[in-house]
């Protein structure tokens, strides 16, 4: 990093929504221990830098899509925290009105068309939403993120060659964070991986540190243009997983200490030494932190007061024709 | 009026939607070449391969690919070149397109047609005969629609288009070549109205799509035999018209439901529970089924016509069922 054009204003910025993501999570890990939020989680505690890196680079109009761990994208997509810790408690005011959960957000007013409970199944419905953009002439791009495990699935072949065919504007984003649920991705995956993979396809792919914020940053603002040129390209992301599958998972699986010796590289703190060297005081940095902290906190807060939706909205926004309010059985 | 085939009407009733609005467009292998039965011959000349697009051979990414597209206000029409094939998209179907706008609280809508090839066809066998309707009728979110005539083809065609729900389209490959009047003018034609092709008094046949066909050759025979049969092509399944059914069997007493599908857990069960439910004070029979024994479908026409229900199959369930 050339110190004299770091762009201070910027990392710190990014360095605030970081903060935010894992105060966000730190809240619903907190709140699914104290049984209110009711499905499962999975945090991204330590992954937040590719959240952040890629999707501070989006405008609203760009859409995204994302996986089951998707709080750290859709929290930098624009989406409200307070709607988003309303629907993990599955609460009136929840992005999706509580018929959603953790594993189902969607904010389609900030242009994220949803969290994915199906591993891969964002992929082929990230190109079908470029082919729609490319079809009306919008200027927008499309992103979409996915785990390592992801590329195991016949979507990542069937979308990854569409969107190469049809030269669509997508930036695939594999974020790697070594595991596939229990099972060490390596394990279970042919070949040199995902960028290979790309590349055997035609698409421009690239590997980068994840937990490197302003690396992320920079390659994803550099793909992203090349993306609106040239069509599809693929961005690879190593990064770890600080904590298990899910919030409830003790990850016994991993080799002893292989956890402990991560948090050396956690993103946050990577970035927050970066800001330190660029000038910016240990108290404004804790600052930052503190806020982060407390506006997540206020948030629960206010989401356990709230109440739960009626169950008359479960027959709500099933479908038009053949409504189950006329005709449900 | 014009006669056409059933296979043309689809056509034209996709050419005349993609004509009244820009935002639809159709997607699936071999479309260029007018796909694999000529439903599209013609239209990429007119509308362009952008919007009669040729797709490499990848289900689920069609099916995908599409519930993104019709997400971002585009109304994609899905080929699936036979129903058997669509079940390489599964999970697009069921998991993405029918759940995308509950799932989302009713941000999303998913305005797409995915158009199945169905039924036995010319010694297809196992994989490329199945009817597998009464599947989708069990999701909800989607609609299910069987047209059986051309006219039915191209203005159900043209009210599913419309439909910003995600409908699964169920053409019978066995009817492409059948010709009927298909009206010029631009009519509309709502989904979920079955139509009383037959009126009778005696017994009440329930069918659709080819086996509707079936039912109306059976229905000529019991009259020669004094057996006055009223015939209704239910034309959608999901939502399906109960009060049509229902009126009927008020009348008749007798109801036979008719189906190519397998009979096991067949869309004639749910037919002849909700009848059951509602009308049993007006029974004078069981209401019976005629479909299809739980076998594969197999390639000689010996074996296969095992599957396959007869008009004289009807005749003579019918003519039990009302004890002559
Ligand atoms: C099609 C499908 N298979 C299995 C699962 C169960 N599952 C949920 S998350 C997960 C691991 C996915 O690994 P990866 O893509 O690397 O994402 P990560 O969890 O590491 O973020 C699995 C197997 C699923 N949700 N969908
Ligand atoms: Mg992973």
């Amino acid at each position: 990093m050339n110190k004299t054009n770091f762009d201070r204003a910027r990392y710190r910025h990014f360095y605030n929504q970081m903060c935010r993501i894992r105060a966000f999570e730190r809240a619903a890990i907190k709140a699914k221990d104290e049984n209110l939020v009711l499905g499962a989680i999975h945090p991204s505690i330590g992954q937040e830098a590719a959240a952040v890196g890629v999707c501070g680079n989006l405008r609203r109009e760009d859409i995204l899509l994302s996986t089951h761990r998707g709080h750290g994208h859709t929290l930098c997509k624009g989406a409200d925290p307070q709607a988003m810790m309303l629907e993990l408690l599955g609460k009136t005011g929840g992005n999706c009105g509580g018929k959603g959960g953790s594993m189902h957000i969607a904010d389609f007013g900030v242009g994220m068309l949803g969290a994915n409970g199906v591993v891969g199944a964002n992929i082929n419905i990230a190109v079908g939403a470029a082919h729609a953009i490319k079809l009306k002439g919008e200027d927008k791009v499309v992103t979409c993120i996915f785990g390592d495990g992801a590329i195991n699935r016949g979507p990542f072949l069937e979308g990854l060659n569409w969107a190469k065919i049809y030269n669509l504007p997508v930036l695939f984003v594999c974020e790697d964070n070594g595991y596939s649920a229990t099972t060490n991705t390596k394990d279970t995956t042919a070949g040199a991986g995902p960028v290979a993979r790309a590349q055997s396809l035609g698409l421009e792919a690239e590997s980068r540190d994840g937990n490197d914020v302003v690396g992320v940053d920079i390659a994803t603002r550099d793909l992203l243009s090349r993306v609106k040129k040239k069509g599809p390209h693929l961005l690879h992301l190593k990064t770890y997983r600080l904590g298990g599958h899910t919030s409830t998972d003790p990850a016994k699986y991993r080799p002893d200490g292989e956890a402990d010796g991560k948090w050396s590289e956690d993103p946050i703190a990577r970035c927050r030494d970066m800001l330190k060297q660029a000038g910016l005081t240990d108290e404004a940095l804790t600052d930052i932190e503190m806020a982060a902290t407390s506006e997540m906190d206020g948030i629960y807060e206010r989401a356990r007061d709230a109440a739960f939706p009626p169950a008359a909205n479960a027959y709500t926004d099933v479908q038009d024709i053949g409504d189950p309010r006329s005709q449900a059985f | 009026m014009k006669t056409m085939t059933y296979l043309e009407a689809g056509r034209a009733g996709l050419a005349e939607m993609m004509r009244q609005d820009g935002s639809v467009w159709a997607l699936g292998e071999d479309l260029g070449r007018g796909g694999v039965f000529g439903q599209y011959h013609g239209l990429q000349d007119e509308f362009g391969s952008d919007r009669i697009a040729d797709t490499p051979i990848s289900e689920s990414c069609i099916l995908g690919s599409a519930v993104g597209a019709a997400m971002m206000g585009t109304r994609p029409v899905v080929e699936m070149r036979f129903a058997d094939f669509a079940l390489c998209a599964v999970d697009e179907l069921v998991n993405q397109a029918a759940k995308a706008r509950y799932m989302f609280g009713g941000q999303a809508r998913v305005p797409m047609v995915v158009r199945e090839p169905s039924g036995m066809w010319r010694s297809s066998a196992a994989q490329h005969s199945q009817s597998l309707e009464s599947w989708y009728t069990h999701i909800p979110g989607l609609v299910v629609v069987m047209p059986a005539t051309p006219a039915d083809n191209k203005f159900l065609l043209m009210e599913s288009i419309r439909c910003n729900d995600p409908v699964v389209y169920l053409e019978h490959k066995d009817l492409w070549s059948l010709e009927g009047p298909v009206d010029d003018q631009t009519e509309t034609l709502p989904i979920g109205k079955a139509r009383v092709a037959r009126p009778g008094s005696d017994l009440t046949i329930v069918s659709w799509s080819a086996m509707f066909h079936r039912a109306l050759e059976a229905a000529a025979i019991l009259a020669t035999q004094n057996v006055d049969a009223e015939v209704i092509d239910l034309r959608t399944l999901w939502p399906w018209d109960r009060q049509c059914v229902c009126e009927s069997v008020q009348k008749t007493g007798h109801l036979l439901i008719v189906h190519e599908a397998v009979q096991v857990s067949g869309f004639g069960a749910e037919i002849s529970s909700v009848v059951t439910e509602n009308c049993f004070g007006d029974l004078k029979s069981a209401p019976r089924r005629l479909a299809a024994p739980r076998i594969p479908i197999s390639y000689a026409p010996t074996m296969e016509d095992e599957v396959r229900v007869s008009a004289s199959q009807i005749v003579e369930a019918a003519l039990t069922q009302i004890g002559t």
